[in-house]
């Protein structure tokens, strides 16, 4: 296999998971490592290197057409982020102190757990909301649009919430990924917004994790041109596929799916890891 | 009236945002397909070497290396400039968001994303500079 039949390996799984994790939120990042350390035996680094460069593409790519549609809320991004960008840092730097097999069964673990979390959605919210007092203060407050118009939401349990997005955040700087997986949880289950507003806000957030993890990524040189272009740009086209296709798609089949497909890969990182293949 | 006031700026907001963001992604995919073509033709007959990791040379780990391979023509750099565009995306975003917060007068959110800001400068430039 030469480099220009590689590239297009490389190209066509960035855009698989450009679009798989735009329409369900989780991010690309989580399906390309895998993809590239089992399917093409890409060093864990070189991996995860290129991931998180895709994850600020998926995430940029989806954002900009997201906010125009109105699902995703700025103020709440903006006031996770501070949590977000402060644990993005501290993952980095503990991503030099610990061994590739930690850190490939570490990946095996939040697979598993973003497969089970993106099958098991919490139930849409109806009927009106109470406001709570400190989201109230933090203008959190919105509405979204559905099919029957605009509808109210109101987040709860932000102190809840702004923990799981530090938990996010270092994952997300370890692991090379977006953690939309824990930035959905937190904003679905632990502070009760719709699953279109979290996925979206997610969205909207995971470039500016990313982001502050990058710096060091690119100083460590764990950022390879030739892989990371096929993978960046495979992802654009897959995210902006997945944008489009949003706000028909019927969200619980496809996290169904999409749960069993990286269950199946969780182990086979755990696997590598214990091993020491990787 | 002061509602429909926010809710035009916060519509205005949006819309700038989401402008920076398709212009940030555009013009570093532009970069990177530019550098991509140019190490393809170079290199694409040679066996990619993925499986051991070397790191990458210093001259594609510091923004100045960066820069200073790209203005050579070299694909490899360009790609590497074009990766640096879409890392600074998500950067320009913030700090636009700060001026956009402060024009709408929501001080709160002018230091709340000032912290955001403070914390993405400080990673990007702290190590490498």
């Amino acid at each position: 296999m030469n480099i220009i039949e590689f590239t297009l390996l490389v190209g066509a799984s960035g855009l698989l998971a450009g679009f798989v994790g735009s329409l369900t939120g989780l991010g690309g990042g989580i399906i390309i490592t895998p993809l590239l350390t089992l399917a093409l035996g890409v060093d864990i680094r070189y991996a995860v290197g290129a991931a998180l460069v895709s994850v600020i593409a998926t995430s940029s790519g989806a954002a900009a057409a997201y906010v125009r549609e109105g699902f995703s809320n700025i103020r709440i991004g903006m006031f996770l982020e501070i949590a977000t960008a402060l644990g993005a840092v501290g993952g980095a730097m503990l991503a030099a102190r610990i061994s590739t097999g930690s850190i490939s069964i570490i990946f095996g673990l939040v697979l598993f757990y973003s497969a089970y979390a993106s099958s098991h959605p919490g139930h849409e919210r109806v009927g009106d909301c109470r406001p709570d007092p400190l989201a109230t203060r933090l203008k959190m407050n919105g509405s979204y649009p559905t099919p029957y118009g605009p509808k109210a939401y109101c987040p709860q349990a932000v102190p809840t919430g702004f923990s799981l997005m530090f938990g996010a955040g270092i994952l997300s700087g370890l692991l090379g990924i977006g953690s939309g997986a824990v930035k959905v949880i937190a904003m679905d289950q632990a502070m009760g917004l719709p699953f279109k507003v979290s996925t979206t806000t997610s969205n909207f957030m995971i470039g500016v994790t990313a982001a502050a993890s990058a710096g060091l990524y690119l100083a460590r040189g764990y950022i390879d041109p030739g892989l990371a272009m096929p993978v960046m740009l495979g992802v654009v086209a897959g995210s902006l596929a997945g944008a489009r296709v949003l706000p028909y798609a019927k969200t619980r089949w496809l996290r169904l799916g999409f749960g069993l497909v990286i269950a199946v890969m969780a182990i086979e990182m755990i696997y590598h890891g214990l091993t020491g293949r990787l | 009236m002061a509602s429909r006031a926010r809710q035009w700026t916060d519509q205005n907001v949006e819309d700038w945002i989401g402008n920076l963001l398709r212009v940030g992604v555009t013009l570093a995919v532009a970069v990177v397909l530019l550098g991509g073509g140019i190490y393809l033709a170079r290199h694409g007959r040679e066996a990619p070497q993925y499986h051991v990791f070397r790191g990458e040379p210093t001259d594609l780990r510091t923004i100045s290396g960066i820069v200073k391979e790209a203005l050579a023509f070299q694909g490899r750099g360009l790609i590497q400039l074009g990766l640096l565009l879409l890392i600074a995306t998500p950067v320009a975003r913030v700090a636009f968001s700060v001026a956009a917060f402060a024009i709408e007068r929501d001080w709160l959110y002018v230091v709340v994303t000032l912290i955001v800001l403070a914390v993405l400068v400080y990673s990007l430039t702290g190590w490498h500079l």
